[in-house]
């Protein structure tokens, strides 16, 4: 892998991962991280949606660093979320590409990339977005999580599994 | 061949499916006409209807004691564990206990989906809100094939196609058969842009006027529905949308010989009655055949060998 030594940048400051650096015109906005997750790509604006889906709220005591609307050469304007000392699963990033199709997942260890990797939607997102009808079994007070299937990826398609309504836009509205 | 647990939906029906529905209920209306069986004895039939029904409720029934089975009822909601806010999915855990399958209806999409991932036994869905009815569509795919032709069908869906959760299934399993779709609806009461696309997706033909009259004479089967007072705010604006789905016998002066009209009923006065009497009218044969239809779902799901 690429990415797996650390790198020096012109202040001297190591750890980026290369994508990071390429995009950045100049200066490092946010230091590096020694340990933890550095989510990058991520469309402007929708950063603080990332983090809701990582059920990232106030009130958690992790570090985390949250970058939003710098240059992207892929992307025009992106976001990136650092999220320190805290390695987020597979099946947790994936959920990032309801919003976020384009980003990127870097695992940092000891200052470290030692993962890298793109998001990929799973079949099913569940207790993640709720349905929008309203008068839908799974907005109830019942015991059951939001299920919506994925139908299609590119764009992104979802059909509540009770109700079987679609949500195709606005889908960061109904992030639980 | 017939693998399911639950009916819950067209969607989850293959042409097969409905096809080895449809044969068995004609096997089987010589019993729903009162001829004698034991096909269901020691079975028990729940029928939890949280909102009103007569004829689906009233058919089940028939259907499940006709074939020698028994019924429960869950009864009104104000006197039930329901009043005292219990979970719909505990209800059917603890009455999925006393009987052989339920038949649910609930005023929330989705309910009999709900239902099934925590009742015991298959569940029948009769109606969840604006959602889904499967055997109100298989007893109408029924009546077709019995009284005209499924196979390249035209028919017209005529009324309140936004609301009506009956057009929107039958539109669906009509997809499978190849038919020509029209539908006839006021302005404000289309059916719904995801249900029309997903229509086009499948290839068959569907064409959208508010003109009932443009169609009349070219269909095989009117399927009407019933236009609800209450969707207009503005008593007026219901009375002149009301009267223009209004048919008579001189309305139909032109129409195909053979044309045969449905409708899921109650009809309030979108038919006359003297449409009765003529050759088109089918809607008192199609609301029996909801009695071999379900006869042929409790078989699949419950009898003997399922």
């Amino acid at each position: 892998m690429a990415d797996i030594l650390p790198k020096k940048d012109q202040n001297g400051q190591k750890e980026r991962s290369s994508d990071e650096a390429k995009d950045e015109p100049k200066g490092l906005r946010v230091k590096p991280i020694n340990n933890g997750t550095v989510i990058d790509h991520i469309a402007g604006g929708q950063a603080l949606n990332v983090l809701k889906i990582l059920g990232i709220s106030g009130t958690t005591d992790a570090t985390v660093s949250v970058v939003m609307n710098v240059e992207s050469r892929k992307l025009g304007k992106k976001d990136i979320v650092k999220v320190e000392d805290r390695e987020l699963f597979e099946e947790e990033v994936n959920r990032i590409a309801l919003i976020a199709p384009a980003a990127s997942i870097n695992i940092i260890r000891d200052c470290k990339v030692i993962e890298k990797r793109t998001v990929d939607l799973p079949d099913e997102i569940v207790g993640v977005v709720r349905c929008q009808n309203p008068n839908c079994i799974s907005n109830t007070l019942e015991p059951i999580k939001s299920r919506m299937l994925v139908k299609t990826k590119n764009p992104v398609l979802l059909r509540c599994l009770y109700c079987e309504q679609p949500l195709t836009d606005r889908i960061a509205e109904y992030l639980i | 061949m017939f693998m399911k647990r639950h009916v819950l939906s067209m969607r989850e029906f293959s042409r097969e499916e409905i096809d080895s529905v449809l044969d068995l209920a004609a096997s089987l209306e010589p019993y729903a006409r009162g001829k004698k069986s034991d096909m269901m004895a020691g079975k028990i039939l729940a029928l939890l209807f949280f909102e009103p029904s007569t004829r689906t409720r009233m058919s089940f029934e028939t259907a499940m004691k006709r074939l020698g089975g028994s019924v429960i009822n869950l009864g009104p909601a104000e006197g039930s564990s329901i009043s005292k806010g219990e979970s719909l999915a505990d209800t059917v855990r603890v009455i999925g206990g006393y009987a052989d399958a339920l038949v649910i209806r609930h005023p929330k999409e989705g309910s009999a989906r709900l239902a099934s991932q925590f009742s015991p036994v298959p569940v029948l869905n009769a109606g969840d809100g604006a959602g889904h009815h499967p055997t109100q569509t298989l007893l109408d795919l029924y009546t077709i094939k019995k009284e005209s032709c499924l196979e390249n069908l035209s028919i017209a869906l005529v009324g309140d196609l936004k609301y009506g959760r009956t057009v929107h299934s039958l539109a669906y399993a009509l997809s499978l058969f190849g038919a020509d779709i029209t539908l006839v609806s006021p302005p404000g009461l289309r059916m719904p842009d995801p249900i029309k696309t997903d229509l086009s997706s499948k290839g068959t033909c569907v064409r959208e006027t508010c003109d009932l009259g443009e169609v009349v004479n070219n269909v095989d089967v009117l399927y009407m529905t019933r236009i609800q007072r209450e969707r207009f705010p503005d008593p007026v604006e219901y009375n002149k949308v009301a009267s223009s789905y209004r048919i008579s016998p001189e309305f139909l002066a032109g129409a195909k010989k053979n044309l045969i009209i449905m409708h899921p009923l109650p009809r309030v006065d979108e038919i006359s009655p003297l449409v009765d009497e003529t050759a088109h009218a089918r809607y008192f044969q199609q609301s029996f055949y909801g009695v071999p239809v379900r006869m042929a779902l409790l078989k699949m799901l419950i009898g003997a060998g399922a």
